[in-house]
């Protein structure tokens, strides 16, 4: 592998522009080779537990199923026109040099093949149109590089004809799945959500446990016993959150923050045991099946309890599925109260908050920050927010603003519909791709870089487990501490004043916001 | 698949390095899987994995790096008990790399 440019101190080298392309490392990932799942891992996903003799056929089969019952896939497959818009997009590229990481390369591993079998110049002359034989070899090499694509889509905003190599990858990794190669990170995940209702395994015991804990910090800090409660039947509004923010930095930080925002607002609410996560590795895998069970999990929840809304937490591909599939894969919500989204986002609710002033602020608890933010590829470019066109990118900024005294945004081809994946998404958050996830980062690094010279900024907000996970290990290797990186409500929690609660400087006026 | 070699015994381990059976863990397995680890175990370190074990027989789970931190605060002090002496200890993080060495499974998902 072509060795990544390092500084002396073993940190990867930053260019002065995020959007630099490098020079060309032809296999420069060709060895990257994320761990195949083992049968335990697939058979409970309905996948066969290894390789299948007959392998070949049921893989081409199965292409043909997918390119037939899903338009869209079909119409990517054929419409392709080389121009080379995509081709310097995908932040694996730009961090490898590999060009089978360039969107158009990376789809033609799978288009070539399509050609073979399922278009009439492929069967009688396939030299002449790049079409190729489905091997042994090919199908690894799907497996590695449609294992290096995070499906982030910003490649797609590109393509003139909107081609979607996300929609590509998760197709090649369902052919993959049904011939018994899986990722061991996705389906051991899946089934370990099958059996417990969340990514972690966490059960119900050990969650209220947990949560107990950050109920005893909440009140240490505030003096007021906020809740977080948890299967409670007849509440409002049920609470479904990546289960990363039961577990990890800076996760946790922010469900404080929901849980101040909800206190504060005086509604009654709860998080589900049985539906215990907002991640839906489904999607990634790109399989309905698995994707409309995990979802049918949270309907469940929300009718055993009774609930009348549904808020989702900070988790960026959790949010694409609830906003974009939820009604279809699991719908109707016709239970629900249909004065609220179904879904609602935690800062659509929170930013209701603040913008009616029922959320007192104190924005100067943040001011050891200056802060930007990075826009979760699912939220930016699968998804929306708020009542207006662009909401996915204003409200969570709103919230920032509304909450922190210094704000700056990065390189405007970097954030919104042109931001870049954070280099752990779509299911490529293990620590066996962590070399490629350093890599993909780059990008985003380099953009961040360039307002710590220009503006000082100290810390970046996310609002995706996903990111929050990936920049918390990669920043380090990139010269920030690991905790540079923030969840949008930790921030939340940090300004918020409760009703009764003691301030440090209870002379300082506090400042009701209305932005 | 990996595997350890303790006194004189093999006990597998999967491609991470996490052992596969969780009765087969032992101190002298932990000192091994810690060597692997480039970590060499002090008190500070057995507090950590000894933490983890106990959480983890009453909850089948490891707990959160937070309810960790705690937990080793109030045993040992505010300057173990932290977050940045936590990544002194276990440089690939308290939860992963101390999981590891206690014998644990890994903890999956967006963490």
């Amino acid at each position: 592998m072509a060795p990544l440019d390092k500084n002396d101190d073993g940190t990867p080298k930053i260019g002065k522009d995020p959007l630099e392309i490098p020079k060309l490392a032809c296999g420069a990932s060709a060895d990257i080779h994320t761990f195949e799942a083992a049968p335990e891992h697939n058979e409970p996903l309905g996948f066969p537990g290894e390789l299948l003799d007959n392998w070949k056929e049921v893989a081409i089969a199965k292409m043909g199923e997918l390119a037939e019952k899903n338009r869209a896939f079909r119409v990517y497959l054929d419409t392709c026109v080389k121009c080379g818009a995509c081709t310097d997009k995908c932040h694996y590229f730009l961090g490898t040099g590999d060009p089978k990481n360039m969107p158009v390369a990376r789809q033609d591993l799978l288009r070539s093949v399509y050609r073979r079998y399922y278009t009439f110049a492929g069967k009688y002359f396939p030299k002449l149109v790049g079409a190729r034989d489905l091997t042994k070899e090919v199908l690894d090499e799907w497996y590695t590089y449609y294992h290096q694509c995070s499906q982030c889509r910003r490649c797609a905003v590109s393509c003139p004809y909107g081609i979607d190599t996300a929609e590509i990858s998760m197709a090649a990794r369902e052919i993959l799945d049904s011939v018994g190669v899986g990722q061991k990170y996705c389906n051991e995940i899946i089934a370990k959500l099958k059996k417990t209702g969340n990514n972690l395994g966490l059960n119900p015991k050990a969650l209220r446990a947990t949560l107990d804990d950050l109920e005893e910090d909440l009140e240490d800090e505030t003096g007021i016993p906020v809740k977080i409660p948890l299967d409670v039947k007849g509440a409002d509004i049920l609470l479904i959150t990546p289960s990363a923010d039961f577990f990890a930095e800076p996760h946790i930080d922010g469900l404080l923050g929901y849980a101040k925002v909800f206190h504060s607002a005086g509604v009654s609410w709860t998080l589900s045991s049985y539906a215990s996560e907002a991640a839906n590795f489904g999607m990634f895998i790109g399989s309905y099946e698995n994707m409309r069970e995990v979802s049918w999990r949270i309907r469940q929840a929300a009718k055993d309890l009774g609930v009348k809304r549904i808020v989702f937490g900070e988790c960026g591909h959790a949010w694409r599925v609830a906003y974009s599939f939820l009604n279809t894969l699991a719908g109707p919500f016709d239970f629900l109260d249909q004065n609220y989204p179904i879904p609602q986002h935690i800062l659509e609710f929170t930013l209701d908050e603040i913008e009616s002033g029922r959320l007192k602020i104190d924005k100067s608890k943040n001011d050891e920050y200056v802060m930007t933010f990075h826009d979760s590829c699912n939220v930016a470019r699968g998804s929306s927010m708020g009542r207006e066109e662009g909401g996915q990118f204003e409200v969570p900024r709103a919230v920032l603003k509304a909450v922190c005294n210094n704000y700056y945004d990065m390189d405007p081809d970097t954030i919104r519909e042109n931001t870049f994946c954070c280099g752990g998404g779509g299911g490529l958050l293990t620590d066996d791709l962590l070399d490629l996830r350093v890599k993909g980062a780059k990008p985003r690094m380099t953009a961040l870089q360039q307002v710590t010279e220009e503006h000082g900024v100290t810390h970046m907000a996310a609002i995706c487990a996903i990111c929050k996970t990936q920049f918390s290990k990669v920043m380090p290797k990139y010269g920030y501490d690991m905790d540079s990186i923030m969840s949008v409500h930790q921030l939340v929690a940090n300004a918020v004043i409760l009703d009764g609660q003691e301030t440090d400087e209870a002379d300082e006026p506090v400042a009701e916001e209305s932005t | 698949m990996s595997s350890y070699e303790v006194n004189g015994q093999t006990v597998e381990a999967d491609e991470e390095g996490y052992i596969t059976n969780l009765n087969e863990w032992s101190e002298d397995l932990a000192k091994v899987i810690a060597e692997v680890e480039d970590i060499d175990m002090n008190e500070e370190h057995w507090a950590v994995v000894n933490f983890l074990r106990e959480y983890y027989e009453e909850y089948q789970i490891a707990p959160a790096v937070r309810v960790l931190i705690k937990a080793i605060k109030k045993q040992m002090g505010p300057e173990i008990g932290n977050n940045k002496y936590m990544y002194e200890l276990f440089p690939y993080g308290p939860a992963k790399q101390a999981c590891k060495i206690a014998g644990l499974p890994k903890p999956t998902g967006c963490v």
